[in-house]
């Protein structure tokens, strides 16, 4: 297939991409392609104009900025997977990044295009949810910075204005005595997530200090397992008690029903994998 | 790869690099959409949105007005040109074969049907000119469920016909005089088990999508289409549209996978044919993934109702089989005749004394089904080895002493079977013998014993399948009494050239099989030159002018033997001259390594290849003899092969959220001789993961309205490496009888067997908790109602999913 007809503009910095949103018309940012592009070629859509933000050198890299790691949202998964800050810091995106597609995808696709797109059967939102990542935005009157509780709207539909850019992801480093998992479950090993569940614990001796669990495509937007973080929360990290705890996994979801899973199943997976998560984050699988 | 290898002296029997892969790999390649021609004009399809509508009107004028565009047509411009797309095997005389257009004229009948061609200078002019047509549609009811199809009173597809079956093939073994009465057996029986069992829609899913290029040529035309049959194909296009068949070449360049997706003559190479002649332009149409999945025909797709009458210590005394074979909404090249394939293949390698088997095919309103992998015997393979566990456990008896008990043993070969086939060889025991100590079956059985116990929420589950199928399509004779249009000889040329240089012509048109490397090693061997000095030439009409091309396991079995007899014939020439110039007689020449040697003195020879220039000068030469070495030889078998193998699998079934595993997958294949073992491991391992892929993976979905719910990869899921097991694969070998190389054919095999093996061991992890049946793919969610729902996991769908239900048990029997 081939897309309709667009105009293409190529900025060098985020202050030109942000004039480019201002142009006028039905405009996209273009970032790895790694949906949009297919989504073109299928005339799904057929934007005026294509802002391509791949030489815009500022939105890519890793650094670290105190308590918190900052990843540039054009930075590819293959560079998120290897980089060292992330993996010392933030080891639950190393371990949800790896489930993601395949090798080349990951060489294209970028962190803040895969959380700007807001795909609810995608990984990282649900990462970025479980970190508490915060999400700084470029648009013409300044920079703006959005909690990730709030920047997920809706399906496909996050905080970032028609005129604004993501420009980088600020990830607080876990401290000592955590551990996480990304537990994903899907029928093959490239496809989107059914259902994801990431999980983040901080272990006391065998007392669940704090937990921080997330969904992956439970809702039309990444969810947070509250009431599994409080059952957990000063609990055993044994399997019967956070079996019990993950029972509350579908509590405030609101799944889908596709050829993969029925919401019902979708809602069963939740509790499993959330159970086989929290272990797996606490080293007790 | 666990083959071992006795070191052969000669090129056959070795593990040879192909010959193809350095030009393939390195990009080197020369596919159809890479061709281009001075002038090329491209086409783009717009295709219908509605599965079943009439069409009240096409207005073209907006597109036809957009820059680039230089026609646009519909289907009422071509409507008597186009003639129908061909069906070349009418498998019972009052078969309803309601007419294929090209280009839909008054009606569509599947959602992505054809209704206008826009031909722009460019690709991306035509694709968007499509957004410019405008087709009003009158939508009418759409009929998708065959069971629903075949009652009284249903929508019909076609206006134009009684109902919506298109035949209805019976075969049975008393009134044929190949067996008893089944009624019979069927009243006599101890026991009797009845199924009923889904064979899923499947897509081919080939890597190369299609494409075809046609160029106006003087008074006719060339061809450049990927496509498995150049041959057949030119032979469709002449007469269908009355181009004089000397006046269309036809080429296959390249071809990138077809799995018998590409076994097909094609609206899309019809409508490029079409338009190329209205304008005498050359016109190109590649199409999109998403029209491939869509409109590129399917397989499988068949409700399969099965009884199997047996006494209580588990001798099989009957088998009744009734299908109901989804053609889809038209009948293509071999629609009609892929599930009635089964007739001669459900047996299997049982002595079961009575049979009955019926194929009705049905009508709806779905995109065609015709050849895919297997085309016919996966279907009954499945079918038959399912059963068997059926009956196993209503008899509380071990599969694998279940089949023991009933198959053809080694010493009953040549054996003809209840529906009149003569297998000439096979060794069930020894291939299963050999894949058991390989499996480790005992241990795995102790496993999943302790597994139960402890009620583990990983259970283990083991499956046979202990297959045969048919190939080498095919004897003519057999075929044309089957209703065939044609026959399944297959043609070769052998060509010495001057330089000692050897140039092969096959009529076998491969796609990716290796037919350049393993007729190399064939030919390699017959003359005695080295491999490197083999060519082989194929795939185009104007160079190798005569074939049945590639499909059903066929290459090797027909083709290759094709080219021994080619061969032969060359030799026998070639000592003519030998004996000439060595001033010797003919029965005193001994041909051994590619030279002729004088019986006693050793000293005196002469190489083929130095008699290739001494015919080629032709100064001194038998009196008499033409001054050629060169031979033809078209072989029309006189029976088909019967590969054989025993699979097993090993699946682990975590209770919890119903995903299934694969822990080890074994197969042993007898598939005779063996030309090239690398190739054969390479077919093998291929065909298990499609077959795989069925248990566990794919699906064509249609929705309530007819659509293509899984219209991409995202949502068809093709397995990845990733996603397969290691396969442990090793050979046993008895030769073929029918030919003299004695090989049997590999190409489908793997497809054929496994299927069953995946099902069969899922069903034993999970039996124990009541499961009897889960719906193919066995999705984690399909598994995981059937043990927790007591479903066959029918119900998982999607609302507006019309993936079939769940069934009650197997109310309908099989008659």
């Amino acid at each position: 297939m081939i897309p309709a007809a667009f105009d293409y503009v190529r900025p060098s910095s985020v202050d030109e991409a942000v004039q480019a949103l201002g142009g006028g018309g039905d405009i996209k940012l273009l970032a790895g392609g790694q949906s949009f592009i297919p989504v073109m070629r299928l005339r799904l859509a057929a934007p005026d104009t294509v802002v391509d933000l791949g030489r815009v050198d500022e939105l890519r890299g890793i650094r670290e900025d105190g308590d918190a790691i900052v990843i540039g949202a054009m930075t590819t998964h293959a560079d998120v997977l290897k980089n060292a800050l992330v993996r010392e810091h933030a080891e639950l995106i190393t371990k949800a990044t790896e489930t993601i597609a395949d090798r080349q995808v990951r060489h294209r696709g970028t962190f803040g295009g895969a959380l700007a797109h807001a795909d609810p059967a995608g990984d990282l939102p649900a990462v970025a949810l479980a970190l508490d990542a915060e999400m700084v935005i470029a648009g013409s009157g300044g920079r703006r910075t959005v909690p990730a509780a709030e920047f997920f709207l809706d399906y496909l539909t996050t905080a970032v204005g028609e005129d604004e850019v993501l420009v980088e992801v600020r990830v607080p480093k876990l401290g000592a005595g955590w551990g996480s998992h990304y537990e994903k479950f899907n029928r093959v090993a490239q496809a989107w997530s059914i259902v994801g569940v990431a999980a983040a614990v901080q272990l006391d001796g065998d007392t669940i200090a704090q937990a921080r669990v997330a969904l992956t495509n439970m809702s039309s937007v990444p969810v947070r397992a509250s009431a599994v973080e409080q059952a957990l929360t000063g609990g055993p990290a044994s399997a019967e008690a956070v079996e019990a705890a993950a029972a509350h996994a579908n509590e405030g979801t609101n799944p889908t029903s596709d050829l993969n899973a029925k919401a019902d199943y979708r809602g069963h997976l939740a509790q499993v994998l959330t159970k086989r998560a929290v272990l797996a984050a606490a080293g007790r699988n | 790869m666990t083959v071992t290898e006795e070191r052969p002296t000669g090129e056959v029997g070795r593990a040879r690099l192909r010959k193809e892969d350095a030009r393939l790999i390195t990009g080197q390649t020369n596919w159809t959409d890479n061709i281009s021609v001075p002038g090329l004009l491209h086409l783009a399809l717009l295709r219908s949105p509605s599965a079943h509508a009439k069409i009240t009107s096409i207005d073209v004028e907006a597109a036809k007005a957009r820059p680039g565009v230089i026609a646009v047509f519909t289907g009422k411009d071509f409507a008597e040109e186009q003639g129908s797309i061909p069906c070349a095997w009418t498998v019972t005389p009052d078969m309803v074969n309601p007419g294929h257009p090209s280009l839909a004229v008054d009606e569509v009948k599947h959602a992505g049907e054809a209704v206008a061609v826009v031909v722009a200078r460019d690709k991306s002019a035509a694709q968007d000119a499509l957004e410019h047509i405008d087709v009003d549609y009158d939508t009418l009811p759409v009929v998708l469920d065959m069971e629903a199809a075949v009652a009284d009173g249903a929508d019909k597809v076609h206006a134009n016909t009684e109902g919506n079956r298109s035949y209805s093939f019976v075969f049975e073994s008393g009134a044929a005089g190949t067996g008893g009465s089944t009624d019979e057996a069927f009243n006599d029986a101890e026991v009797v088990v009845s199924r009923r069992f889904i064979q899923q829609r499947l897509i081919p899913a080939f890597m190369e999508p299609r494409s075809t290029v046609v160029q106006p040529v003087g008074e006719g035309f060339t061809m450049w289409t990927a496509t498995q049959i150049p041959h057949i194909l030119r032979v469709m296009l002449s007469l269908t549209l009355g181009i004089p068949e000397h006046k269309m070449r036809v080429i296959a360049p390249d071809v990138g996978g077809g799995f018998g997706g590409k076994l097909q003559v094609t609206p899309e190479e019809f409508i490029c044919a079409l338009v190329s002649r209205r304008l005498g332009k050359p016109v190109k149409y590649t199409e999109s993934r998403s029209e491939s999945l869509m409109t590129a025909h399917h397989g499988r797709d068949q409700i399969q109702y099965i009884d199997i009458a047996a006494k209580r210590d588990g001798t099989v005394t009957g088998l009744k089989v009734r299908l109901l074979a989804d053609m889809g909404a038209y009948l293509r090249l071999l629609t009609p005749v892929v599930p009635v394939i089964g007739a001669f293949v459900f047996p299997a390698i049982y002595k079961f004394p009575a049979y009955r088997f019926q194929c009705d095919g049905v009508f709806t309103n779905k995109a065609p089904t015709d050849a895919y992998r297997g085309a016919g015997r996966p279907e009954a393979t499945f079918g038959i080895e399912r059963i068997m566990d059926e009956l196993a456990a209503e008899l509380d008896m071990d599969p694998m002493e279940l089949r023991r008990k009933n198959w053809i043993t080694h010493e009953e070969f040549p054996f003809t079977t209840v529906v009149g086939m003569v297998y000439d060889s096979g060794n069930y025991e020894a291939a299963t013998d050999k894949a058991l100590q390989m499996m480790g079956w005992d241990a795995l059985r102790a496993e999943q014993k302790q597994r139960r116990q402890s009620n583990d929420p990983v259970q283990l589950g083991l499956g046979i399948s202990t297959f045969t199928e048919m190939c080498g399509l095919a004897p003519s004779r057999v075929v044309g009494s089957l209703g065939a249009a044609a026959g399944g000889w297959e043609q070769a040329s052998v060509r010495m050239l001057p330089t000692g240089m050897v140039e092969v012509v096959t009529g076998a048109s491969p796609h990716g099989q290796g037919h350049v490397t393993s007729f190399s090693q064939i030919v390699a061997d017959q003359l005695g030159v080295p491999f490197e000095h083999v060519g082989v030439v194929h795939g185009d009409t104007s160079s190798s002018h005569k074939g049945l091309d590639t499909y059903g396991s066929r290459s090797l079995v027909v083709g290759g033997i094709a080219l021994v007899k080619a061969a032969e014939k060359v030799v026998e020439k070639a000592k003519r001259v030998a004996a000439h110039l060595l001033e010797a007689s003919e029965d005193d020449l001994d041909f051994k390594d590619g030279s002729f040697s004088v019986r006693g003195t050793p000293d005196s020879k002469l190489s083929i290849q130095e008699i290739a220039f001494a015919t080629f000068s032709g100064h001194n030469l038998p009196d008499g003899m033409e001054p050629s070495l060169d031979s033809d030889a078209t072989f029309d078998p006189e029976n088909f092969s019967f590969p054989h193998g025993t699979h097993l699998c090993a699946t682990e079934v975590d209770t919890e959220t119903g995903s299934v595993r694969i822990r080890k997958y074994v197969c042993v294949d007898d598939i005779g001789e063996v030309i090239n073992p690398m190739i054969v491991e390479g077919q093998v391992h291929g065909g298990l993961a499609q077959g795989i892929a069925q248990a566990l993976y794919e699906e064509a979905v249609y929705d309530e309205d007819g659509n293509l719910t899984t219209g991409s990869f995202v949502d068809y899921l093709v397995p990845s490496a990733l996603d397969l097991p290691y396969f442990d694969t090793d050979r046993t070998t008895t030769a073929a009888t029918s030919n003299p190389l004695g090989v049997k054919g590999v190409g489908e095999a793997g497809t054929i067997a496994s299927t069953p093996a995946v099902v069969n061991a899922v069903l034993d992890a999970v039996r124990h908790k009541g499961v009897t049946d889960i719906l193919m793919p066995m999705t984690p969610e399909r598994v995981w109602r059937a043990i927790h729902e007591s479903s066959d996991g029918g119900e998982r769908a999607a609302e507006g999913s019309i993936a079939y239900s769940a069934t009650s048990d197997a109310e309908e029997s099989a008659l």
